[in-house]
């Protein structure tokens, strides 16, 4: 039967499999396993069947723990039932794994493998996910390329009904997972067949049902449990055979033959390497290479690895092969070899066969580190060598341990008659999503093979994305980055100067780029090195202005879809003509249903964007000498651990050798103050003249970029002449103060939050404000020198503002600057606030999410110090532990303090009677106290160092935390409200001195807004595309009902004041605190120039009501519990349906809209009913 | 006692109309309303530049921040359908309301596109309105828009509109036209069914505490009768489209005052939004109690009797308020 072809990504693939096959699907959002769970929720909304003729049931879990639990009893109740996850996501679901598999239960885990964090968290793939995994008697299935992900789905599942075997199938995160294909779709009569319904009956016999009662999950004792253990052995012997039927059966109804491990290359190899996962697809097109040329290499792939079937892989090893190298995309530190290697030994060892061959184990492509034909035949070289090295490492250069072999970089198989082309882009152009919708239509409309793969950032503002495409005649197996583009597109022309852009070109190439300039003008203005390299590589530029062209059409700065055509006219794929009536096709079935408008607008660009492009001939004058000259005088150097973060930002990470990069994950902080993005493109401008001095701009600058001085004249002496200052106003101040607001304007996104904040209005023109919005470039010279005047000026003495207004806690030099977060963020500007307020004692844990990627993803951080190098230490532990990881730093901390003063009592003699006293009672709750006592840890630390005694040396190295130390958890909704709530409810129940700050977003918004349980009933999110039915988790209730625990619910856009007295009072608090922050979010759906309004919109409308708990005065004078905002004063609809994530339901179901509506506006009046209440309520109690 | 009329074609039991207000959008309320003696019912606007902007909206903030992060490809579900993205669920309204009540329902369009017009008037007629109100909201604020443009367009829309549609067709006007006789006279040879005489626009206030423009929209009161109560009077004689009166019609009197100055029916919204679906049977009550002590036997009887060919004084309606407030004063004694 003809099957038409299809392009997806491996998550697609395998979910498009799982889906039809299962009834019930639990999962837990986790990069990059979440589409599948995406798609099936999609699957699942939209009422599409399952092959027996249900709709399965997709639940969201609160983790992967609770995913595995939910997975475990539905199918201990009889139901097919999968799963998805990755990296820590498969580690938290072990328990369950052992117990799936001991109690022989038939199921499929689809993984997405991913590397599991050690020295650092890396979202990339490798098997160290999967190989933690092998002990828990999972039968373990690898896919190698997209097309296989779907067809191993449908073959492990059938396999685990006729094994009882539970099976992990997994495949490569993001080279597999993400990567599209042009792939042909298993069709639904080939999945019934594979399924037998005996064995789903089977299934379904041995539940547990009250019909037919029986126990499982028992506990055994020493006599009886090692033989119980013993018992399923006979099922692991028949599951490499069950496997290996399925895919005979499945070859017969496809045409697709599979075997346990797959051999390729010459028939009488003598080198053979054995591997799985997508590096065996680049090892298959490489061996096809070199066997051409005449070399007897081949590979074995291997398909299945548990049950390990040693007599399986010794008959596909050809009996001429003398050296094995083995691979494997995992560590595991301390013993003898990594896991398939060990497994291969002792599968050669073990066989009957005494056949003399070197085996060698290796390992590649930790965390997607390239894998490239060049490194296969390096390998193969060691192979081949006199003594080659037992154990090695390749992709990278090891200085440290000599693991890693040499191979010869330009080693290139890309074949002449395929199209790889690279496209720069910005992640708000769109160039991935039209590079998609490109993909799409070569593959719907050529007989051309068809991959993409996009590599993205970290950042989250300005974050710059790479496609990479490939189109040919032939199967496309290369599962590494293009090494030899035969077309570049630049669709930004600021990424010319950050990137190389042409260092993957191949001679001949052709480069389009998007200009500013007019194409008689533009060679004038392209970096000196770009000049030279399209020079020497002979490059084919093309130029247009797709931002005039996108203006004009009325499409704003939507440049995809005239990138796309310019990309089709240049590259003739296929005929122009066809091509554009495809994109325009393909515009017509995205925007439809959106509106007429955009359909029209985008085919005037397409017309229009053609009529702009031009090709460039560069002038031949050119000299370059002269160019490479003015490269030369470009380059400098900074320090040693800068120069490695600089090569890191510049993409050239991968060129770092072993001993450039710390051996336990450690760093310095301070660093994104490096990086210099210059992502805005309009800078805010301070109009000192009418300003007044409130503070707000510098509050709620989500990247540290406004800041705020105040300082003696006689420092503007030196002053550049553009730098602006003004008297500082307000008695408070000392006479002669001058006050100024500085942008560091390399490092501003241009969010506008500050200008929007900015509450003073021109009186001759309202619509200016003290801080206007204006072009970057004219203004940058001289900002950039101002800023650095700026940095030069002191610090005010903290010791002397009163830091509890905003306008004077606006003073404090912010030590988290210049993240990358996403323009505009709501998020950061808490984290910023309790740096200023506390950053120099603070020590911070985080939870993974949002807040830990902008925080801790290389190559820089914006944690940062102050001038006396005082500033918070971070790290983060995992998503779920934060709670209890800070708990840690506190029990430490707390430990050392009485260590400290316990040798202060012991050494009261030595070190004076009078120091050690002040020394053990300073109350430290002030500023001035915090700087008092640091002077006296000074004094001690300088006798100390006279003294020799044990004592004296304990007491050296824990004299620090004599000063008070101030412990922050910090993490997301998604961390506090689901995963993490356990450890929080028992860290805060603990009673000790921790400061919990949950940034609320009310989705998780770092994997892609998945529900949690701080999503607000109404509102849409992935897993409740219908609108949330359930109303938001009121944490900070919950926790208020300990009565011990400091409790503030606060939304610095409503209310920036009472932000500040909240951090400070949960600071000051000894016990407890929890500070919950509405953060306003791009998963809401509106600009976040807006944030601040929807801030107070919620809590005007009663969503967000405002208050403090003090436990504090709980039993004394004043009212603990303090509301700090009134009652519903607008209706909630007049704040939710300005957010898309509210507003698109009415799209999607008006009706149910309507009733959510009501429901939730009900719950926003009992919720302040309830408010008030517990106002009485606590507040009587005193 | 006979308080039957005809409106655009449609015969109504009496002239008391609820004009476009957010009280049609739900059911029982428009049943409580001709429980209460409605005699047909506009519902709320379609307003197609809403639509438009909403889809804008919706597209750009769903995928503005996709395929931007390794982590987060997208931050939305993507809904398998959305049944409501061109203004389904109003068409769903006209249906329900069809359903749960008998007299007339007529939707209320404000288009800003030729294809708008076209495409959102099909849809109404198809979803079963007996009537279509044209409600252009648009203040020409463009210096180079002369007069005749305005007029054109105005024209233009209605035929378009006319040309699509088989139900009857009214037109909801501003007050601001230069020649406004002469515009009605125009329209109403374009083939209007009716002209609703007038649109209450949002006049912006300012806000002096925070020194921004803040929309602001105060109900009417009786007052503002007295402009469409002219309008009415001078032509009812002049034109064959039938007349809806509407701002400010609070009161039996109200009503009483408009029917006799020309209106075939009167409007009311702020009324209703103010004192609720029964203000109808009261003001029904009143204008029957009125007619019979003046001896009013039907509604028809009444209608015009004080328009501008009837009235005894008809240069009081033609002229400005200045003269005639003076007239005023002198014959009270003033002077």
């Amino acid at each position: 039967m003809a099957v038409n072809k299809v392009t997806m990504d491996g998550n697609q693939a395998a979910a498009y499999v799982a889906y039809r096959t299962n009834e019930v699907i639990a999962i837990y959002p986790i990069t990059p396993a979440s589409p599948m769970g995406e798609h099936s929720d999609a699957w699942s909304a939209a009422g599409q069947p399952n092959i027996w003729g249900n709709v399965p049931t997709v639940i969201e879990m609160q983790s992967e723990g609770g995913a595995a639990g939910a997975v475990h009893g539905s199918l201990q109740s009889g139901a097919m039932t999968t799963t998805f996850t990755a990296s820590q996501g498969l580690l938290l679901m072990l328990p369950n794994m052992y117990k799936i598999a001991g109690e022989l239960t038939p199921t499929v885990f689809h993984i997405a493998a991913r590397t599991v964090a050690t020295h650092a968290l890396s979202i990339f793939g490798d098997h160290s996910d999967v190989m933690a995994a092998r002990m828990t008697g999972f039968a373990m299935l690898a896919s190698n390329s997209v097309q296989e992900a779907m067809d191993f789905a449908l073959i492990s599942q059938a396999a685990t009904l006729g094994s009882r075997v539970p099976f992990l199938h997994f495949f490569d995160g993001f080279r597999t997972s993400h990567e599209l294909q042009k792939i042909t779709p298993v069709p639904d009569d080939v999945i019934r067949k594979m399924i037998d319904d005996d064995l789903v009956f089977a299934h379904r016999q041995r539940a547990l049902t009250s019909d037919n009662p029986l126990i499982r999950g028992t506990a055994q004792n020493p006599d009886v449990f090692f033989q119980a253990r013993e018992a399923g052995n006979a099922f692991y012997e028949k599951c490499p055979m069950i496997v290996q039927e399925a895919m005979n059966q499945f070859a017969a109804l496809t045409g697709r033959q599979y075997h346990l491990f797959e051999y390729v290359g010459h028939p009488q190899a003598e080198h053979l390497l054995i591997l799985m996962g997508s590096g065996a697809e680049t090892a298959e097109e490489t061996i096809h290479h070199l066997v051409d040329a005449g070399e007897k290499v081949g590979a074995i792939k291997v398909r299945l690895f548990r049950p390990f079937s040693a007599s399986a892989l010794m008959s596909a090893i050809p009996k001429t092969v003398k050296g094995i190298a083995v691979l494997d995309r995992t560590k595991e530190p301390g013993s003898v070899g990594e896991p398939l290697y060990n497994d291969v030994l002792s599968a050669v060892h073990e066989s009957n066969e005494k056949r003399n061959i070197t085996l060698l184990g290796g390992r590649y492509g930790l965390s997607s580190k390239e894998f490239t034909p060049a490194m296969i035949k390096g390998i193969f070289a060691e192979l081949e060598a006199a003594e080659p090295r037992r154990h090695f490492t390749v992709g990278i250069r090891d200085d440290v341990s000599q693991s890693s072999i040499d191979f010869e970089n330009d080693f290139s198989i890309e074949p002449e008659n395929q199209f790889r082309g690279l496209f720069y882009g910005l992640g708000s152009d769109g160039t991935v999503s039209a590079n998609k919708n490109s993909i799409k239509i070569i593959s719907a409309n050529t007989e051309n093979y068809t991959q993409g793969y996009f590599v993205y950032d970290s950042k989250k503002s300005g974050s710059v994305t790479i496609s990479h495409l490939r189109f040919g005649p032939a199967p496309i197996q290369s599962s590494y980055l293009i090494q030899k583009a035969n077309f570049v597109a630049c669709h930004q022309w600021q990424l010319l100067e950050r990137f190389d852009v042409l260092a993957q070109a191949e001679r001949g190439a052709t480069l389009l780029i998007n200009t500013p300039y007019p194409e008689d003008e533009v060679w004038e203005y392209l970096p000196a090195r770009l000049k030279l390299d399209i020079h020497k590589k002979d490059i084919k530029l093309y130029v247009v202005d797709a931002y005039s062209v996108a203006g004009k059409a009325g499409l704003g700065r939507r440049i995809n879809t005239i990138m796309q055509t310019c990309f089709f006219k240049i590259a003739g794929i296929l005929p122009f003509d066809e091509a554009l009536s495809e994109i325009k096709e393909s515009i017509r079935r995205s925007y439809g249903q959106k509106g007429d408008w955009l359909i029209e607008r985008n085919y005037l660009a397409l017309e229009a964007a053609t009529e702009g492009l031009a090709a460039v001939t560069p002038p031949a004058e050119a000299s370059i000498d002269e160019l490479e000259a003015s490269i030369a005088n470009g380059r400098q150097d900074n320090g040693e651990i800068e120069s490695i973060l600089r090569q890191i930002i510049a993409g050239k990470g991968d060129d770092l050798p072993v001993s450039a990069l710390p051996c336990d994950g450690t760093f310095p902080t301070a660093t994104a103050q490096i990086e210099k993005r210059n992502i805005a493109r309009e800078i805010p401008v301070w109009d000192q003249e009418i300003c007044i001095q409130c503070g707000k701009c510098a509050m709620v600058c989500p990247h540290a970029v406004i800041r705020i001085k105040a300082f003696e004249e006689d420092y503007l002496e030196d002053a550049p002449p553009t730098f602006k200052s003004v008297q500082a106003r307000g008695k408070d101040w000392p006479e002669e103060t001058h006050y100024n607001i500085q942008v560091a304007p390399e490092d501003c996104t241009g969010c506008r939050l500050c200008v929007e904040v900015c509450p003073v209005k021109n009186k001759q023109k309202t619509a200016l404000k003290a801080l206007n919005m204006a072009p970057k470039d004219p203004l940058l010279d001289a900002e950039k020198e101002n800023w650095e005047f700026f940095l030069s000026l002191p610090e005010y003495d903290r010791s002397r503002l009163k830091i509890n207004s905003v306008k004077e806690s606006q003073v404090l030099q912010p030590l988290f600057e210049f993240s990358g977060a996403c323009a505009g963020c709501g998020e950061t500007p808490y984290i910023k606030l309790a740096t200023q307020l506390f950053g120099d004692r603070m020590i911070v844990a985080n939870a993974t999410g949002c807040s830990s990627i902008y925080g801790g993803n290389l190559p820089t951080t914006p944690w940062a110090k102050n001038k006396n190098g005082l500033g918070p230490a971070w790290s983060n532990s995992l998503f779920e532990d934060n709670a209890e990881f800070g708990l840690g730093f506190r029990v430490t901390i707390d430990k050392f303090e009485a260590q400290a003063r316990q040798l202060v009592r012991m050494l009261m003699t030595d070190i004076g009677e009078h120091l050690g006293h002040e020394l053990l009672i300073a109350d430290q709750s002030d500023e001035a106290e915090i700087f008092s006592q640091r002077q006296r840890v000074a004094v001690l630390r300088d006798k100390l160092s006279a003294m020799s005694s044990p004592e004296a040396q304990q007491l050296s190295s824990l004299a620090d935390y004599l000063v008070k130390k101030s412990v922050w958890i910090i993490g997301g909704d998604g961390w506090a409200y689901d995963i993490g709530f356990g450890g929080l409810d028992h860290v805060l129940a603990s009673g000790r001195n921790v400061n919990v700050l949950v940034l609320d977003t009310e989705v998780y918004s770092n994997t892609g807004g998945q529900m949690s349980k701080a999503t607000p009933l109404g509102a849409t999110a992935k897993f409740a595309a219908g609108g949330k039915s359930s109303g938001k988790k009121d944490l900070a209730f919950q926790m208020l009902s300990y009565g011990n625990v400091y409790v503030a619910r606060v939304a610095m856009g409503a209310n920036d004041t009472q932000t500040v007295k909240a951090f400070l009072e949960a600071e000051r608090y000894d016990g407890p605190s929890l500070i919950i922050a509405y953060s306003h979010c791009i998963a809401h759906g509106y600009g976040m120039e807006d944030g601040l309004r929807q801030q107070q919109a919620a809590v005007k409308s009663g969503h967000w009501p405002l208050f403090r708990y003090n436990p504090e005065l709980a039993n004394g004078e004043g009212k603990p519990f303090i509301m700090d905002s009134r009652g519903p004063q607008i209706p909630l609809e007049d704040y939710i349906y300005n957010e898309a994530r509210y507003k698109m339901l009415t799209k999607i179901d008006p009706a149910k809209a309507k009733q959510l509506l009501e429901k939730a506006q009900d719950g926003v009046n009992r919720q302040w009913d309830i408010h008030q209440r517990m106002s009485h309520l606590l507040n009587e109690e005193k | 006692m006979d308080l039957s009329t005809t409106y655009m074609g449609l015969e109504l039991r009496n002239p008391l109309v609820p004009s476009a207000s957010p009280l049609s959008a739900d059911v029982d309320v428009v049943k409580r309303l001709e429980d209460a003696g409605a005699a047909a019912i506009v519902m709320y606007s379609l307003f197609e530049e809403q639509i438009e902007r909403d889809k804008q909206e919706l597209d750009y903030f769903l995928t503005t921040y996709a395929e931007s992060y390794s982590e987060a490809l997208s931050y939305f579900p993507e809904p398998h359908e959305f049944r409501n993205l061109n203004a389904e669920a109003y068409l769903e309204q006209i249906v329900k309301l069809k359903e749960a009540v008998d007299i007339p329902v007529i939707a209320s369009l404000n288009g800003v596109s030729p294809g708008g017009w076209i495409y959102f008037a099909r849809q109404i007629e198809e979803a079963g309105a007996d009537g279509l109100e044209l409600n252009i909201y648009y203040i020409p604020t463009d210096p180079d828009l002369t007069a005749d443009d305005v007029e054109q367009m105005y024209l233009g829309d209605l035929l378009q509109v006319k040309s699509t549609i088989s139900i009857p067709v009214a037109l909801k006007l501003s007050p601001y036209f230069t020649a406004f006789a002469n515009m009605a006279r125009k329209l109403d040879k374009a083939g209007v069914d009716a002209l609703v005489l007038f649109n209450r626009f949002y006049q912006p206030d300012v806000d002096l505490a925070t020194r921004e423009v803040v929309p602001n929209l105060e109900l009417s009161n009786s007052y503002e009768i007295r402009l469409p109560l002219r309008w009415m009077a001078i032509l009812h004689d002049e034109i064959k489209a039938s007349l809806a009166a509407t701002s400010g019609v609070h009161t039996a009197q109200d009503v009483l005052k408009l029917i006799m100055a020309g209106a075939d029916v009167a409007m009311l919204a702020s009324a209703l939004l103010k004192e609720g679906p029964g203000l109808i049977e009261r003001i029904l009550q009143n204008m029957q109690l009125w007619m019979e002590e003046h001896f009013f036997e039907s509604v028809s009887e009444m209608k015009g009797s004080m328009s501008l060919l009837s009235v005894a004084e008809p240069a009081a309606l033609l002229r400005a308020n200045y003269i005639k407030t003076l007239g005023s004063v002198r014959k009270s004694g003033w002077e």
